[in-house]
Parts: C-alpha cells; structure tokens; sequence
C-alpha cells in the first residue's frame, strides 16, 4: 500500500479535479445556449404544471380522451401559485426541458416571463387555424395575452369580482347594496363585532389585496398608472385606500392585515360576516355543504357603484403557455387547443368553471349551471369589466408590495395620506427601473 | 437553515470520524511490509528493498498522509460541487445586474448592489434591526430557560425519562407543521388560545393576525420548540463537571445562588459558548416559521421580515438575483462575524 503515489498523487488528483470542475462548468454553459435543441423519446410523457383549481381537476378527469387521440401518456401536476411560480423561476431558469405546457397568470408572471424568452410564441398557431377562432376569446383577456405584438399565452378562466352577501340579513335593508356607500352602512348596521360578527371581509393582506382592491381604485376613479406616473397619490386613490381600509377596520375580522383569499374566504363561508367581495370563480365553495354553512343564505351582486360608476376588473385569471425549452412542443400545443378550443371551453362553463369565449357566454344552455342570480352578475361585471387589477409591469409583486402598503396602513386606522404620498414616491421610483428593465 | 444545520452535523461527524480513517490508515500501512514480501521482493524487507525500487525513504506517516488524502478526496470533491461552486457562483452573481432569469444575459456593475442594498432604508435595514432583534431576544430567553431547565434536571428523579422525552417532542417537529400549528392555536377569531384568554376574562388578541405582535409571537414560539435544545446541550455539560468544587463551596458555606454563580456557571462557560454560537446561528437564520405564519415579504407590514426573508423574496418574488445575492453575501458576512465575535470571547473567558 505504500505504493499509492502510482495509485493518485496529490498533484494528479488536483488535475483530475480541476478537470472535472472544467468538464461541469462546459455542460453547463453549453446547456444554457439554445432551446429544445434535442428531441423527446416517443414515450416521454407530455408534463403539464397547473394552479389546484376547479378548472385543472375537471380537466384532469377528461385527460384520458385527450391521451386516447395522441397517443402520448400526460403527466399532469397540481401546485398552489406560490409553489407553481416557485417551479418556474427554478426549472426555467435552468433552461429546464422538463415542463411542456405550464399554467400562467397572464397579468403576473407574462411580461417577465417573455423577457426572459421563456414562453414560446404562438401567434401562428393560434391564428392559423379557423377551427380555433382566436376572434372568439373576449377582449380584455385576448389583449392580455399579447406581449411586444407576440400571443404568448391563451386564456382559459376569467374573474370578475363578485360581492358575495347574506340574503337573510340584507333583506330587511331593502337589498344588496348598489353604492360603496350603501355597502359602507349596511356593513356598519350589521356588524356586531363583540359576538364575532362582521360586517364586511375581505382581503388585507399587503399584497394579495392589491388585486380585490383595484375594483374599488377604479370605481373611485383612480387607476395605478396614469400616463406612466405612479396614479396612487391621487386624490382618487387616497380616498379608495381610506374607504376600503376604513370598511376592514371598522366592520371586519381582527388580524385582516393577515388574510388574503384563504384565511377571508372561510369566515363568510361559516356565516361569520354579512358582505364578502372577491373572485366570482370561488362562488362554488360557499355551496358546498361541507365547508360551508352559507349555501342556502348566500346572494351574489354586481361590483357596488363608487363615485365614478361601477368599474370592476374582468381579467384572465389563468392561462396556458408553452415552455420555450420544451422538447415537446407540438404535442403542447395539440393539448392547449383541445383544452381551449370551443367544445372544451363551452363544455367547462356548462360544469360552473367561467373561460374567456364569447361563443360560451352568449350560449344560454352553459350558463344555466350558474346560479341565475351570479349568472347576471358575471354577465353585468365582464360588460363593465376592465382588463387588468394590478399593475402591469415586469416585477409585479414588488409593485403590489409598494401599492398595497397604504391599504394597510388604512385598515391598521393609522393616516392614509402622508403613506400614500410615500409609496407613491417609491412607486414613481419603480417604475422608471422597472422601464428601464423592460427597455434593455 | 436546514442545509446549515446538515453541515454542523456532518463537520461534527467529520472530527469524530477522523480517529477511525487514521487507525484504518495505520491499519493498512502495517499491513504493508506483507505486500511487499508478496511482491516477491527479498525477504528481508526494509532499506535495501524500498532502495531497490529508486524511490526515497518514506515512513509511514508520509505514506498515511497520502492515504489520507486519497480516501477524503470523494467527500472533498463532492463538498466541493455542492458548497463551494454555490458559493462562488452567489458571490460572482452578487457583481452583476441579473435580474428576471439568471440564463437571460447579465452585466458586471461592480459593488453596485451593495450600496444598493446598504443605502435600502426602506428594507434592508429593518430587516438587519428584526433579525438582530429575533436573535437575542429568542437566544437570550432560550439560554436561560435553558439553563433553569438543565439545573433542575441535573439531579435524577422519577420520570425523568419521560419528561426528557416530552421535551425533546417540539425539536423533531418539522418547522412548518409547527408554524401552521401555531397559526390554527393562535388564529385572532377561531382560535383555542383567545378561547382560553376570554374565558379567563382577558381580551382576546390577534397575535400573528396582529402588526405589532408578530414579531414577539414568532420569538416565543422560537422559544418553545428550541428551548430543549439548549436543556440538552447544557444537561450534557452539567453531567461532565466534577462534583469536588461544588461539594468544597457546599463546605465553606456558600448558599444555593452562589454555588451556581460563582462555581457552576464559570465551570460551564465552554459548554455555554458552543451553546450559544450554534443556536445564534441557526435563530439568524431562522426561514421556515416565519414563511409558514406570515408568508413572503414576512406580512402586511412588513413586521417579521428579516434578512432571509428579504432575501428570498428578492429572488423568488422580484427576480432580482444580483441584489438578492448582495443581500446574502453581506448576510453570511454578518453571520461569520458574529460567530467570531462570540468565540473570540470565550477564548478570552476560558484564558
């Protein structure tokens, strides 16, 4: 054994060493060059990463059909957003060729996903097939989908905000309320916070209010960027961060600067607040029996009126794109259009879960499986609906973080003004990088 | 955090492993003059043989520290890919401007994100002012909680066992179930814990749901689960003094308190120190409970945002990969000097 300098001496094990590290770092770079450069084995599953929404289970169920015709087994994966958008910045970032079809929040992850040249773009495909009838999609959704004239992404369910309240409890006071102010005294009257009985709930968590939010800036008549300025010093603004602040703090639950859509949603599902507003895609938890209490009180209405007219969002909650380093990209597109085309589209909506086509909107046979009453309040919201509630920007959680800031100053009952001249300033800050960053 | 506490541990085993490579190591040397009588080199081994092959006399510790290195060259070459490249690539990102995908192109702008981060009054320093708030005052109370526990445990009793087992329950808890426990314990309107309160006529509070308690709540349910670590560690300590000092202090008259602080607690500073150190780090870094209960950027108001936090939100939710590497080299600077801050001062205590 003591022959071991033949076996490795210090010197060559350096060698061997700093080869190995140089062998590492090549297949890295070289891995990091060009997308989808190599070709999938002809049984490698077609991998879809989607939200746990009502909308990927029931496509989930249907998979099987969609198997059948390409003959190509699909490996589906359910996540929560943080968890989803988390997968993404680690695997794309990797150039990873492990995800083909991935579930994107259009308004949240697109403008910075197609920067970084993530997305493939599929404006040929979905334009060149008449059977697709891209005209079809609404809107506000479609031009969403856009980024710098390239469709980087189809719409698959769309949001408006819904006021969710109690049947039993408005009823004496002559009906849901159709004004903020309205909303304000009823919330006020009902509210009996002693006996653990609210008023109004509803998000209050920095940055996950943003969103629920934005329908009361723009029903205020505020927007969060005017000509390219931050628009949330405005008066407007100032004055639907004190409202919607002042109706958490003096009619909601305690700890609100703590809840967002998981922790607000069960205390008006157990009975426990008279006036909910959020995503009208959620109504279905409120009629389930078992974690509900609320199924047969439960009413829905149009967003309430604020000083400049009823101006809810009406957004494309979430989409479908396609990695641009997937190996598979065909076959990912075979599967975004059958889980968008009409018949799909037209045949969720007829099982409660609201898309993006006109065609399924118009049709009266899919909206019969809302309740009829959510059914004119969807209908009435997605008339007056504006296309985004929340900045569009690259980091838009860094802009929610600066917007949101005031809004919990308002609900804490501390001085909204001199936080929102604050934020505002920073935002103005923000946006001229977040500019600059889009630019280079 | 975890990854931290996985590299103490595998040191730990590193020392203690040393002993058993060096006695294999001589294991294998002695056994070399047999090899080389099977080489079929003259029997009477020694000078004349290893001079007969041209090479230079080599005792046995030459030949042991070549063995050495060749058998921790696998645990080094993978320390290496896994510890080292990560480190290396931080900091040469730390330099640029990356920011929305770290394969997207970057540029070098210098110290650029350090000044950044250091001229953040807005963040970057009251994240630094919670994590040093977090850290003493968890570590502060768990020390001597810890300590009152070891003292009293010292002595045998019946059911000690059981109560160590009890003890020891909360540390092989996963962070994050301990977080969500803590949420649905201390939730402001369904919760048990103001279900208790109102019934003992207190007003119910919002505790995590709360701005201003967040952070005090998160320290104390810090306190709970790591407190029986340090009664461990301490325990440990108290088991190996010598009784003697103690027993002649008993002797000359010295009272309970000052028996403790003027023989055990000097005789025990080592054992304090180490204590100290590991679980200061670990509180510095402290990720899981504080995302579990109040989610990324550490709540509405920012109020359990410390510098992990803040750090992981700049890269997981604003892409921002050079400030956010910025941030955490400074950080892990911040670390190594407080690490070398509390051994320099047990040096001087043990001198």
């Amino acid at each position: 054994m003591s022959t071991s300098s033949q076996f490795l001496s210090r010197r060559s094990f350096g060698k061997l060493a700093a080869g190995v590290a140089a062998a590492a770092a090549g297949t890295v770079s070289l891995g990091a060059c060009s997308p989808g450069s190599g070709t999938a084995s002809a049984n490698a599953p077609l991998r879809i990463m989607a939200i746990n929404h009502v909308w990927s289970q029931a496509i989930k169920r249907r998979l099987k059909r969609f198997e059948d015709r390409v003959g190509r087994r699909v490996s589906m994966t359910l996540l929560t957003a943080d968890q989803l958008s988390n997968s993404y910045n680690v695997k794309l970032n990797a150039s990873g060729t492990d995800v083909d079809v991935m579930m994107v929040r259009a308004l949240q992850d697109q403008l910075l996903f197609g920067r970084n040249g993530w997305l493939t773009d599929l404006t040929d495909r979905v334009k060149g097939e008449a059977a697709y009838d891209w005209p079809d999609f609404q809107d506000a959704p479609r031009e969403v989908s856009v980024t710098d004239g390239k469709v980087l992404s189809v719409p698959v369910v769309t949001e408006r905000p819904a006021l969710y309240y109690r049947k039993d409890l408005v009823e004496d006071l002559g009906g849901p309320p159709r004004t903020l102010d309205d909303l304000m005294e009823m919330s006020l009257e009902l509210a009996d916070r002693d006996r653990n009985f609210f008023g109004y709930v509803g998000r209050g968590q920095r940055n996950g209010a943003v969103s629920q939010w934005s329908s009361f800036l723009y029903s205020f008549g505020g927007d969060f960027v005017v000509d390219g300025k931050s628009g949330i010093g405005s008066p407007e603004a100032v004055a639907a961060y004190a409202y919607y602040g002042g109706l958490l703090k003096r009619t909601g639950p305690p700890g609100a600067t703590n809840m967002s859509l998981e922790q607000a949603m069960p205390i008006f599902a157990q009975g426990k607040a008279a006036f909910y507003v959020d995503a009208d895609a959620i109504y279905s938890n409120f009629l389930d029996p078992k974690i509900s209490t609320v199924g047969r009180t439960v009413g829905f209405a149009p967003f309430p009126a604020g000083p400049a007219g009823a101006r809810p969002h009406n957004i494309p909650s979430w989409s479908l794109g396609i990695n641009r380093f997937s190996l598979l990209r065909d076959e990912a597109w075979e599967f975004v259009r059958w889980a968008s085309g009409p018949e799909m589209v037209a045949e969720l909506q007829a099982a409660g879960i609201p898309g993006a086509r006109k065609s399924a909107w118009s049709d009266a046979k899919t909206l019969a499986a809302f309740p009829a009453e959510l059914a004119e309040t969807m209908r009435i919201n997605a008339e007056r609906g504006i296309g985004y509630d929340r900045p569009q920007v690259l980091q838009v959680g860094r802009s929610r973080d600066i917007v949101g800031r005031p809004l919990v100053a308002g609900i804490l009952g501390e001085a909204v003004a001199p936080v929102a001249r604050d934020a505002n300033a920073e935002f103005d800050d923000f946006l001229v990088r977040d500019n600059r960053h889009r630019e280079s | 955090m975890r990854t931290a506490k996985n590299a103490t541990t595998s040191a730990t085993e590193d020392t203690t492993g040393n002993p058993t490579d060096n006695a294999a190591g001589t294991a294998a040397a002695s056994g070399g003059p047999t090899a080389r009588t099977a080489d079929g080199s003259p029997g009477a081994a020694g000078p004349g043989a290893r001079g007969s092959r041209g090479r230079a006399p080599r005792t046995f510790e030459q030949a042991n520290r070549r063995l050495k290195w060749a058998m921790l060259a696998p645990a080094l070459a993978f320390v290496g890919l896994m510890i080292v490249f990560p480190l290396v690539f931080t900091l040469n990102l730390s330099f640029t401007d990356a920011f929305g995908a770290v394969n997207a192109g970057k540029n070098y702008v210098g110290a650029q994100n350090f000044l950044d981060a250091l001229g953040d009054s807005r963040r970057f320093w009251p994240a630094v002012q919670r994590t040093v708030v977090f850290t003493v005052g968890a570590v502060v109370l768990e020390t001597v909680l810890g300590l009152a526990l070891a003292m009293l445990m010292r002595k045998p009793f019946r059911g000690m066992r059981w109560v160590r087992t009890v003890l020891i329950i909360p540390l092989l808890t996963t962070p994050v179930a301990i977080g969500i426990l803590w949420l649905l314990i201390l939730d402001p309107s369904n919760g048990i814990a103001n279900h208790l309160l109102t019934s003992l006529g207190l007003p119910p509070q919002e505790f995590l749901g709360s701005v201003s308690q967040s952070l005090p709540t998160l320290m104390l349910i810090d306190v709970w689960q790591w407190t029986p670590m340090m009664t461990l560690l301490l325990l440990a300590g108290l088991t190996t003094l010598p009784e003697e000092p103690e027993e002649a202090a008993l002797v000359d008259g010295a009272g309970g308190w000052q028996r403790f602080r003027y023989v055990i607690l000097p005789m025990l500073g080592p054992t304090l120190a180490t204590a100290l150190v590991l679980r200061a780090v670990d509180a510095l870094k402290t990720f899981d409970i504080l995302y579990a209960t109040k989610g990324a950027g550490g709540g509405s108001d920012f109020e359990a945002e410390t510098l992990n936090v803040y750090a992981y939100g700049l890269t997981f939710d604003y892409q921002e990969y050079g400030l956010a590497s910025a941030v955490l080299a400074l950080f892990t600077l911040f670390i190594i000097g407080v690490v070398i801050l509390l051994r320099r001062r047990t040096g001087r205590k043990t001198a």
